[in-house]
């Protein structure tokens, strides 16, 4: 308690609690007592104090202390995050809901809409009650009960009323008298009910919701503009909020608010690109109001809605640009300039030449102090990205990634490799020059991107042969560095070039120099698996330049004497010190002879003492993978060595010779191998394994798998039929056993199989796989790979320099059209809710009908109220295409005939072949309407000009 | 719709959190730190705009203003736009000034509730309800105007009944 600290007394203290409430701490002492002592401790402290005493005073019997006690508490978990476990706010927050005071029941509402947690919705259905009461007109005092519906709106709208539909459902009658006022507050709330529970709310919302859009108040019309922007937004899908298009249209052309215009603008950028003659319709309006606006944030809206929705229409898109280079020569705003960037990125591949005139703008965005600047640069430059140019421009990047903040570096390096190794390196035509480039990645400043730096090393060598001696080059450069063992990030690249250098080290030029480096004293600090590699590599290295040398001896084997004489003597020295090695005599032999050729008896001597005492040691490495290739490594140098031993028990020279030819020779071949890569599709063409009989599980499988599952194989048409045959004819076979069936099948094919040729049918009955035979033909054919052209081969080839082969398996292909479907929208809740509650009627029809159908049924409800303003709106269209449009839509209306207008607006959509088709339908019954204009019915001139 | 509304100092000290769409209490925490974060380490004189898909999901922005201690913060995603937030934010600033007359930080934390009465008159479930800073005013200066008309009137009859229950 506060006793040093009187605190003022409400106003409202009287009656049994006077005394508590006499020396009850209000919210601001709370703040005092937090701010008292700042330290996290002091703070702390204060807040379990408070805690203790609002959880005695909330049980107070007193609304005034419990008011008190639930506003410090929301307070608190607010602000200080105090755990507050739900249930102790929640109910004391719904039970002073009711309170008759105003001051009670606001704070009530607001620790409600602020905390109340799905957890707690148990609570929820009390509150139902008080919210209908509060929502329900009543007698009370005017603006009292205006302010009151206000605060039952707010909570409505909150997160958690989202999370409860059960709520929705019940107060969703309630919103109803408000929103046919025009009340924004009802609006608001009425579009975070439909989003949170569209079934319930659509039938009841949505039509006082829409009607809001026409009213003449300019606050509801707004907040109703807003409301159906915010149920569009991406996820869910625009189309059903086609027939609201007139509204819209009626607010584009006629609102002077700005709010309120962009509301509008955004909605038809959702919805134009589902009805092309929607766009034609709004292009001019939008036009005009970005000539004409003053407001920076409307005319960059018109700016993206006609980049985004209007890229037909180039005149548009030409004075989009126009305020879009305003706004990036804007030097002292830098919120245009990221706007700016932000809408050349949604320029479509058309206006690619736009985007390549901002170059020098973008360049020195890259360099801006912002961060939102530089990155949105990034992502422009890397939409610029093409075939052409991508050596400039990764070049650019990457020398730019090194003046750059780490962050950002890695940003660019990260897109960099992203957009180089898109599509298995589609983009890139000089592997050589790649090599080199990612050898420089990985060595730029703050580069952390190692795993893909690595993993692309590797799989260019693997996939690219032409590549190969450079990137041993590079590798080389990055494993001669021992300054790059310092950064841990480029572990997996010193990884990637030690295993390049290994398996393709016949392009290497100085092996013994490739030895050192991998076997240099800093590799300690490598972590055990990047080690391992290292020795591999040194393994191959090895084995490659002794089969080098031994070829070059041909028969002399006089020169094999000395050099396995001189494995003899080294062997002893190697018993006797180790460190004597590395003294006077192996610099002389370094100095002379090593450096001239790597093949040479001593640079062979030299690297095999060098393996011997630097990867000796490891062999009690207790890493097991190093230790195992440590012991194969000096396993072979024994080896050699006890071949030299065999000399000392006189066996013949030829023999012994023969036998180190063999050794080292069989060591190679080990090597030689190619490794390619490996298809994700790979367990395809796997042969099915003897006595695996797939055609006998699937075909008891038919028993289980319901006909639905079975119908979308269309490739087996006999199928069902065979399949009903087998559940009605021959139950009694069913029931014996799914093992018979087959037997039985056999037995009594004729009678269920359409055509004679049972057996072949039945043995070829997995025809569900015919779906991707085409596929798997061709991959058992040629079965290792197939190389694929560069795609742009055919287009253009600016190069000089034509592009190597790349190998590309056809999985992968596949996989990247499985990730372009993967974003396929689905259908989502509030749209079907939508559909289903405003069209009941034809479950079956298209989409798109389905759309068409609610314009026409909106718009014959709004024909009596609003006419004047259609025929305003109508007789500003006066492209002649939509003129036949129109009437021929009429005609279909007037006969009743649906399904060809749908295949119309069908074809439509897919474009002009299909257009071309209906023209000539078309002038007939333009014709027509054009000699009796006053037959035709109302309904269809709306439909002409929503569209 | 706008997804959250913060004001933060320049200490990292929350001084208004209101969340539109939910957020676990228990996260609320990491994620002012996480704004703080991207704030704290932007220098003066650039843009207002910050992607935080990382923070709050894809395909939202957040706008911000540093006025001396205080960092403004909305939260928004693809369906409200970047400079009419800023406008929003600005509105909100003035309103606040008004209803302080010269607001200070001091204001901000001792006056709660008085806070989210500006708010909710602003933004209901994340939709802009009102733009006007004067048409705000009002209605707040109404809300208090009832409150203590409502408190008064609810003392006497609250207290006799209770005392006569007693």
């Amino acid at each position: 308690m506060a006793s040093a600290q009187p605190a003022p007394a409400p106003a409202h203290t009287a009656g049994p609690s006077l005394v508590d409430t006499l020396f009850q701490r209000s919210l601001d002492d709370l703040v005092k007592s937090l701010r008292a002592d700042p330290s996290a401790a002091g703070e702390s402290a204060a807040v379990a104090r408070a805690l203790s005493e609002i959880h005695r005073e909330i049980r107070a019997p007193d609304a005034a202390t419990k008011a008190v006690a639930l506003q410090k508490l929301t307070y608190l978990s607010s602000l200080h995050f105090t755990p507050v476990a739900s249930h102790p706010l929640a109910f004391p927050a719904i039970e002073l809901l009711a309170s008759p005071s105003l001051p009670h029941k606001r704070l009530a509402y607001l620790a409600a809409s602020l905390s109340l947690h799905p957890a707690s919705l148990s609570l929820l259905p009390l509150a139902t009650h008080q919210l209908h009461k509060d929502l329900s007109p009543s007698a009370s005092a005017a603006a009292t009960h205006r302010h009151v519906f206000a605060l039952a709106l707010q909570l409505l709208g909150s997160p958690a009323a989202a999370a409860a539909p059960d709520l929705a459902v019940h107060l969703a009658h309630d919103l109803v008298p408000h929103l046919s006022r025009g009340s924004p507050h009802a609006i608001a709330a009425a579009a975070r009910v439909i989003a949170g529970a569209p079934s319930a709310a659509v039938p009841v919302l949505f039509k006082p919701l829409a009607a809001c859009l026409a009213s003449p108040d300019p606050r509801a019309s707004t907040a109703a503009a807003a409301a159906f922007c915010d149920l569009s937004a991406p996820p869910a899908d625009a189309a059903p909020f086609l027939p609201l298009a007139p509204d819209l249209y009626n607010l584009l052309t006629t609102s002077r608010s700005n709010w309120e215009l962009i509301k509008v603008l955004k909605l038809f950028a959702r919805l134009a690109p589902l009805e092309s003659r929607l766009a034609a319709r709004i292009v001019d309006p939008v036009c005009q109001l970005l000539t004409r606006s003053a407001a920076m944030s409307l005319t960059f809206e018109c700016v993206r809605t006609v980049l985004t929705a209007l890229p037909a229409h180039d005149a548009a898109v030409r004075l989009a640009i126009g305020r879009v280079k305003e706004f990036l020569a804007a030097a002292d705003d830098p919120n245009l300039r990221y706007l700016g960037l932000v809408a050349l990125g949604m320029l479509g591949p058309g206006y690619a030449t736009t985007v390549n005139d901002c170059r020098d703008v973008i360049m020195r965005s890259l360099g801006d102090a912002d961060s939102s600047i530089r990155r949105e640069a990034l992502h422009l430059m890397m939409g610029m990205v093409d075939e052409n140019n991508v050596l400039d421009i990764a070049s650019m990047l990457v020398s730019h990634a090194a003046k750059s903040d780490p962050e950002f570096a890695n940003d660019i390096l990260g897109a960099v490799l992203a957009a180089c190794g898109r599509n298995v390196y589609e983009l890139v035509a000089d592997f050589d020059w790649y090599a080199s480039l990612l050898a420089d990645m990985a060595r730029s400043l703050h580069c952390a991107q190692g795993d893909e730096i690595g993993r692309q090393l590797v799989d260019v060598g693997l996939r690219v042969q032409d590549a190969r001696s450079e990137l041993v080059r590079s590798a080389r450069t990055l494993l001669i560095d021992p300054a790059l063992l310092g950064n841990h990030f480029l572990f997996p690249v010193l990884s990637a070039a030690a295993w390049i250098s290994g398996e393709y080290v016949e392009f290497m030029k100085d092996h013994v120099e490739l030895v050192e480096a991998l076997l240099q004293p800093k590799t300690n600090v490598l972590p055990m698996s990047v080690r391992a590699v290292y020795i591999h590599a040194v393994f191959k290295v090895l084995t490659f330049c002794l089969s080098v040398y031994v070829e070059k001896l041909g028969d002399s084997s006089k020169e094999v004497d000395v050099v396995f004489g001189g494995l003899a003597i080294d062997q002893t020295v190697f018993g006797e010190s180790k460190v004597a090695l590395g003294s006077a005599q192996e610099q002389d032999i370094r100095g002379s002879t090593v450096r001239k050729d790597p093949f040479s008896h001593e640079s062979i001597l030299y690297m095999i003492n060098l393996i011997e005492t630097t990867v000796g040691p490891l062999v009690e490495c207790n890493e097991v993978e190093v230790q195992e290739r440590a012991h194969n490594l000096i396993g072979f140098v024994h080896l050699l060595r006890h071949i030299q031993e065999l000399k000392e028990k006189k066996v013949a020279d030829d023999d012994k010779q023969s036998r180190v030819k063999e050794l080292v020779k069989t060591m190679r071949t080990v090597f030689c191998q190619e490794l390619g890569p490996v298809s994700v599709t790979a367990q395809m063409k796997v042969a099915s394994p003897d006595g695996l009989d797939l055609n006998e599980n699937l075909a008891e499988l038919a028993d289980i798998v319901s006909e639905d599952d079975t119908a979308p194989s269309t490739s087996i048409f006999f199928y069902p039929r065979s399949r009903d045959s087998v559940e009605t004819r021959d139950e009694p076979a069913v029931s014996i056993g799914s093992s018979s069936l087959s037997e039985h099948r056999k037995r009594h094919g004729l009678f269920y199989l359409p055509t004679g040729k049972t057996e072949d049918e039945l043995s070829d009955y997995p025809h569900a796989s015919d779906t991707l035979p085409s596929c798997s033909n061709e991959t058992v054919s040629d079965d290792k790979s197939k190389t694929v052209e560069p795609v742009f081969a055919g287009k253009k080839s600016k190069s000089t320099k034509s592009r190597p082969k790349v190998v590309k398996l056809d999985g992968e292909d596949f996989l990247s059209s499985m990730m372009a479907t993967a974003n396929v929208p689905k259908e989502d809740p509030l749209s079907g809710a939508l559909r289903g509650v405003l069209l009941g009627r034809d479950a079956m029809a298209s989409p798109l009908q389905k759309a068409s159908d609610v314009n026409s049924e909106a718009m014959l409800k709004k024909m009596g109220t609003n006419e004047s303003s259609f025929q305003r709106i109508e007789n500003l269209g006066s492209h002649p295409a939509s003129n036949s449009v129109t009437s021929k839509q009429n005609h279909d209306k007037e006969k009743g005939t649906d399904p060809p207008e749908s295949g119309a607006k069908e074809s439509r959509k897919h474009r002009s072949s299909g257009r071309s088709g209906h023209r000539q339908g078309k002038h007939k019954h333009r014709e027509r309407s054009s000699t009796q204009p006053d037959i035709v019915p109302q309904a269809p001139v709306i439909q002409d000009f929503l569209l | 719709m706008i997804q959250a509304v913060m004001v933060i100092s320049t200490q990292a000290k929350p001084r208004l959190l209101k969340f539109y769409n939910f957020q676990p209490p228990e996260k609320h925490q990491d994620l002012v730190r996480s704004v703080f974060q991207l704030l704290s380490a932007r220098p003066d004189s650039v843009s207002n705009f910050v992607e935080v898909d990382s923070i709050f999901g894809p395909g939202t922005k957040m706008v911000y203003k540093h006025l001396a201690t205080l960092y403004f913060v909305f939260v928004f995603d693809s369906s409200e736009n970047e400079l009419a937030m800023l406008d929003l934010i600005q509105v909100f600033v003035e309103t606040l000034d008004r209803c302080f007359k010269n607001v200070c930080e001091l204001d901000i934390v001792f006056n709660f509730n008085k806070l989210h009465t500006i708010l909710d008159e602003m933004i209901l479930g994340g939709q802009v309800i009102e733009t006007s800073s004067e048409q705000i005013m009002k209605s707040v200066e109404e809300i208090a105007r009832l409150e203590k008309q409502s408190s008064t009137t609810s003392l006497i009859p609250k207290s006799i009944s209770e005392r006569f229950s007693r």
